[in-house]
């Protein structure tokens, strides 16, 4: 053992980046690798359906307008947590999100079970301006979303990579996408989209 | 998990503290020939180096930290498919349903087995249950009446109506005011509970392709003269004679169907306007107002509690 020195480390900066490589890799190795071969992580739970065309064209719009900054996808298994928002989030309720928007800050609240909670009469004029519903809300409000129309160019597209990656849509769904979102606004997308979120679970309490 | 995944995690996690023993070991032992306190034979633009040992306090906390590695390992569930002595896990992130949630919550209990947050929900149940058991076998009418069941009526209220109906219940357009005498469904404690635990659906349909811009003009404006509004009677007259169509929901007075949730258009409340171009744009496009169902989120204790409250803000 004597002949190990440190010298090694410390006069070959190669080395020492491929050791510090390994060090790290360790925790990544032991905790993450062995989760992306995992039943629990890779199938979605009983009665999740992948989103409709209209669904994921507000999906879209959902992250563009950054709604994920301020808004998680993700009910923690804590009793506070879920008698405001529900059953706390499973892994297989999100095996088809790429990307994921479980998010880390909340401004506002959660919204992994926002479906079916709200109308989407509520959702309409919340999205319009929040203070008409909610006045002490600091949330933005989003009026051209009403205006601007869809024209579904890439729905198609868009639903083909994601049957890549795993997600069941039939060559029906894909056929039939556009149509399905042509002339809609970006405001009926995104509330289909938060009619849909956290359903997956709900449906099979009934 | 599979026995290969299990392997994987314990051979390497085990491997990696085994490494980092041999590491600290050897980064104890003088192995340089030089004493503690001198110069080692290197120096570097003028820079050298003296033999020092290890901090021992941060020798210790070393020691104490993968000491309590091995502590925490054998405790709790870090190694592959060992559950741990304690029988200890965050939540049943296993499950795919609610369902499968229940039982694995049930087998659990029954096991022995420490679920952090069936165990929270268990205190909280044990503490708020008999609590919310002893409210929801009082009527409505007399609990509208108790201080308590009201304040916590009204937190419950705050929490998952105020987001449509308003902190003060006076709901807005489109959201009814639950202050007033006025009732969609109905305003009797069964039809509150009702509305809350199985939701509302209206269906004001439109009358676009039915009728033309003259005729829903003529239909709002007879409409308003059932209120008492000054109206042209010539144009209240000539809405008069399709309002036929209206009254199968409405009624021929006009005054409303509670089972249909068919507000009464003889009064001055309006869910959604009572200007004549408002009433327009009802009959152009229709009126869908939805109250969810709230018995999956919240259970039909609480909701006895909020119908309570809300009973009692018009019948105090």
């Amino acid at each position: 053992m004597k002949n190990i020195k440190h010298d090694f480390v410390e006069k070959r900066v190669g080395w020492l980046a491929i050791f510090a490589t390994l060090t790290i890799s360790i925790g990544g190795l032991v905790e993450i690798t062995p989760l992306l071969f995992q039943k629990q992580t890779n199938e979605p739970v009983v009665g999740l359906e992948p989103y409709t065309a209209l669904e994921l064209e507000g999906r879209d719009i959902y992250i563009r307008e950054g709604c994920n900054n301020c808004h998680s996808q993700m009910i923690r298994p804590f009793r506070a947590e879920t008698e405001r928002y529900g059953h706390y989030s499973l892994a297989g309720e999100h095996v088809w999100e790429r990307p994921f928007l479980w998010g880390s800050k909340r401004t506002g609240p959660d919204l992994a079970r926002v479906g079916g909670r709200y109308s989407d009469e509520w959702h309409y004029v919340h999205l319009m301006d929040p203070r008409d519903v909610v006045p002490e809300s600091n949330m933005p409000g989003f009026p051209w979303l009403a205006e601007n129309k869809l024209d579904g160019e890439y729905t198609a597209k868009k639903m083909e990579v994601y049957r890549q990656y795993g997600v069941p849509y039939t060559d029906e769904d894909i056929a039939g996408a556009q149509a399905a979102v042509v002339g809609k606004t970006e405001m009926e997308a995104l509330i289909a989209y938060l009619q849909a979120l956290g359903t997956g679970l709900q449906q099979q309490a009934n | 998990m599979s026995s290969f995944w299990s392997a994987w995690i314990i051979v390497l996690t085990l491997a990696f503290l085994v490494f980092i023993i041999w590491l600290l070991r050897w980064n104890m032992t003088n192995y340089t020939g030089i004493k503690e306190g001198e110069l080692m034979d290197h120096e570097f633009d003028g820079i050298v180096e003296i033999n020092n040992p290890l901090p021992r306090w941060w020798m210790i906390l070393f020691w104490v930290t993968i000491v309590w590695g091995f502590i925490y390992l054998a405790l709790f569930p870090g190694l592959g498919n060992f559950k741990g002595l304690l029988g200890w896990s965050s939540s049943n992130q296993e499950v795919r349903s609610l369902e499968e949630s229940r039982a694995a919550t049930e087998a659990h209990r029954e096991a022995g087995l420490i679920v952090q947050y069936d165990r929270e929900v268990q205190a909280a149940e044990e503490e708020f249950g008999p609590i919310f058991a002893a409210l929801s076998e009082r009527p409505i009418p007399e609990l509208a009446k108790d201080e308590d069941a009201v304040e916590i009526g009204q937190r419950l209220f705050l929490q998952n109506c105020a987001q449509c109906h308003g902190s003060n219940a006076m709901g807005g357009k489109g959201f009814p005011n639950l202050t007033d005498d006025d009732w969609l469904y109905g305003g009797s404690p069964e039809a509150i509970k009702t509305s809350l635990i199985q939701g509302r659906q209206g269906q004001m349909p439109a009358f676009d392709g039915q009728f033309n811009d003259q005729q829903i003009t003529e239909l709002a404006t007879y409409v308003l003269s059932l209120s008492g509004r000054k109206v042209d009677p010539e144009l209240a007259s000539a809405g008069k004679q399709n309002f036929a169509v209206c009254a199968a929901c409405h009624g021929m007075d006009g005054k409303g169907n509670q089972q249909l949730g068919a507000p009464n258009l003889t009064d001055n409340t309006w869910l959604y306007g009572g200007s004549q171009a408002a009433i327009e744009e009802t009959l152009h496009n229709g009126r869908n107002g939805v109250m969810p169902a709230w018995i999956d989120i919240l259970g039909e204790d609480k909701i006895h509690v909020i119908s309570a409250y809300v009973y009692g803000l018009s019948n105090d």
